[in-house]
């Protein structure tokens, strides 16, 4: 029942009234909401996808709030902790979406810490110098842009919303990196140096967040067919490379591909093998920095539980005093 | 019937989210979070909903004092107005070309 939901012609099978309208929502581009009947094959593939997202958001403030403290001026620190305190929004937003699902948010905390979850590689990268802030806006976040835009008409009405908020704030977050890369182009020799071995890190990883190419990736096709997905893999990457080649000139930046090209009869950038092994290895946990991005959520959620637990003291004694006043 | 996200293996309750975005307009649900009163579900309803100045006033409400319909009954449940479309001013056709009508 889950592995389809086009019937074989061939051979009828009998779909309960419920499957035909879940059907029928997305056949007319609808929406399905939380309490509508839907297959679990559905309901799982969301919950794995909203509360990656959710993790990678959350993850995500890591390698940015490395540079909080060391913001070159009293603008750009405000600007990148707006950014981060944008980043844990995120995360709420998207952990509120998968709830809707019956995914609780303590399942998925502990998955994330225990190391169950998955969460975005290009969050395992480190964050040696300050153009790191301008290539993640612009790079990372560009791509982010890329993939999330499409994700607004996603079928799942509560994720559609979140993306949408989501969306809206990503921009300024692409922008302020851009601008970052601007200033540090325009700057002294050793500054322009700085920006391009930035980007010369990041670049990559970038291309690699949309994911394997469309012949490796198994649950595309479902995703596509529900309408989670609305672009495959290669084609959001190569929608993000065209609107990037433009950009790094202007930064007057050399995108790290020596394969890159503009192929005239398709009108399109194309580039050079993106190097999956390292995708692989970084996927697998082994990358520059996963053990010590997880380490420090670990370290975070448990340190904080003090908080919590406070909390919920104060939240029932204030209760039982209501109570006691309605009472007497 | 109860809401999406509310479950009893949360620690905190769910709150739903309504904010106005100016003044002569009304509150709309913005999304839901999670807190453990309502002093605390306002103050993260303010930075998680309104770091843009999305909104002028901010309403929490506890999921699970929202009263909804049947989901499954929504064929019949919405089934009154059907067929009752004089109930629209478009039903009116004969008054077309008389102005201020």
């Amino acid at each position: 029942m889950t592995s389809t939901i086009t019937p074989d012609m061939s051979a009828p099978v009998a779909i309960s009234v419920e499957e035909q309208q879940f059907n029928d929502l997305i056949e007319a581009d609808s929406r399905i909401e939380p309490r509508d009947w839907m297959p679990e094959g559905y309901r799982k593939s969301l919950v794995r996808q909203i509360s990656q997202h959710a993790h990678s958001e959350i993850i995500g403030m890591q390698p940015e709030s490395n540079w909080i403290t060391r913001a070159p001026s009293l603008k750009r620190k405000a600007i990148l902790m707006a950014k981060v305190q944008d980043e844990a929004g995120h995360g709420l937003y998207l952990y509120s979406a998968a709830q809707t699902l019956g995914a609780t948010r303590d399942d998925m905390t502990d998955a994330l810490i225990a190391g169950k979850a998955r969460y975005s590689s290009i969050f395992n990268y480190p964050t040696p110098s300050w153009a790191d802030m301008g290539s993640i806006g612009w790079l990372v976040d560009g791509a982010a842009i890329c993939n999330q835009v499409p994700l607004c008409r996603a079928s799942y009405g509560p994720y559609g919303r979140a993306m949408v908020r989501i969306c809206k704030e990503e921009s300024f977050h692409q922008r302020q990196g851009f601008e970052i890369l601007l200033e540090l182009m325009q700057g002294t020799d050793e500054q322009r140096q700085m920006a391009q071995d930035s980007v010369n890190r990041w670049y990559w990883p970038a291309l690699m967040m949309f994911g394997p190419p469309d012949d490796d990736s198994p649950n595309s096709a479902q995703s596509m067919a529900w309408k989670i997905k609305r672009h495959s893999n290669d084609e959001l990457r190569q929608r993000f490379v065209n609107m990037l080649v433009p950009q790094a000139a202007v930064l007057g930046v050399t995108l790290p591909d020596p394969d890159l090209h503009f192929n005239e009869e398709t009108q399109q950038w194309d580039l050079g093998e993106i190097d999956w092994t390292e995708f692989h290895e970084v996927l697998a946990g082994r990358g520059p920095n996963n053990a010590q991005r997880l380490q420090r959520r670990r370290d975070a959620h448990e340190d904080g539980a003090w908080v919590r637990e406070a909390a919920a003291a104060y939240a029932r004694k204030q209760s039982a005093r209501t109570e006691e006043m309605a009472a007497s | 019937m109860t809401t999406p996200g509310d479950s009893a293996a949360e620690i905190w309750p769910l709150w739903e989210v309504f904010v106005r975005s100016n003044r002569g307009l009304s509150h709309v649900h913005v999304g839901s979070l999670h807190a453990p009163d309502e002093t605390l579900a306002v103050r993260n309803a303010r930075d998680l909903y309104t770091r843009r100045s999305e909104g002028v006033s901010v309403w929490v409400v506890p999921a699970a004092a929202i009263t909804t319909s049947d989901p499954d009954a929504k064929g019949a449940f919405f089934e009154s107005p059907a067929g009752k479309n004089y109930r629209h001013a478009s039903y009116y056709s004969k008054s077309e070309g008389v102005k201020h009508l």
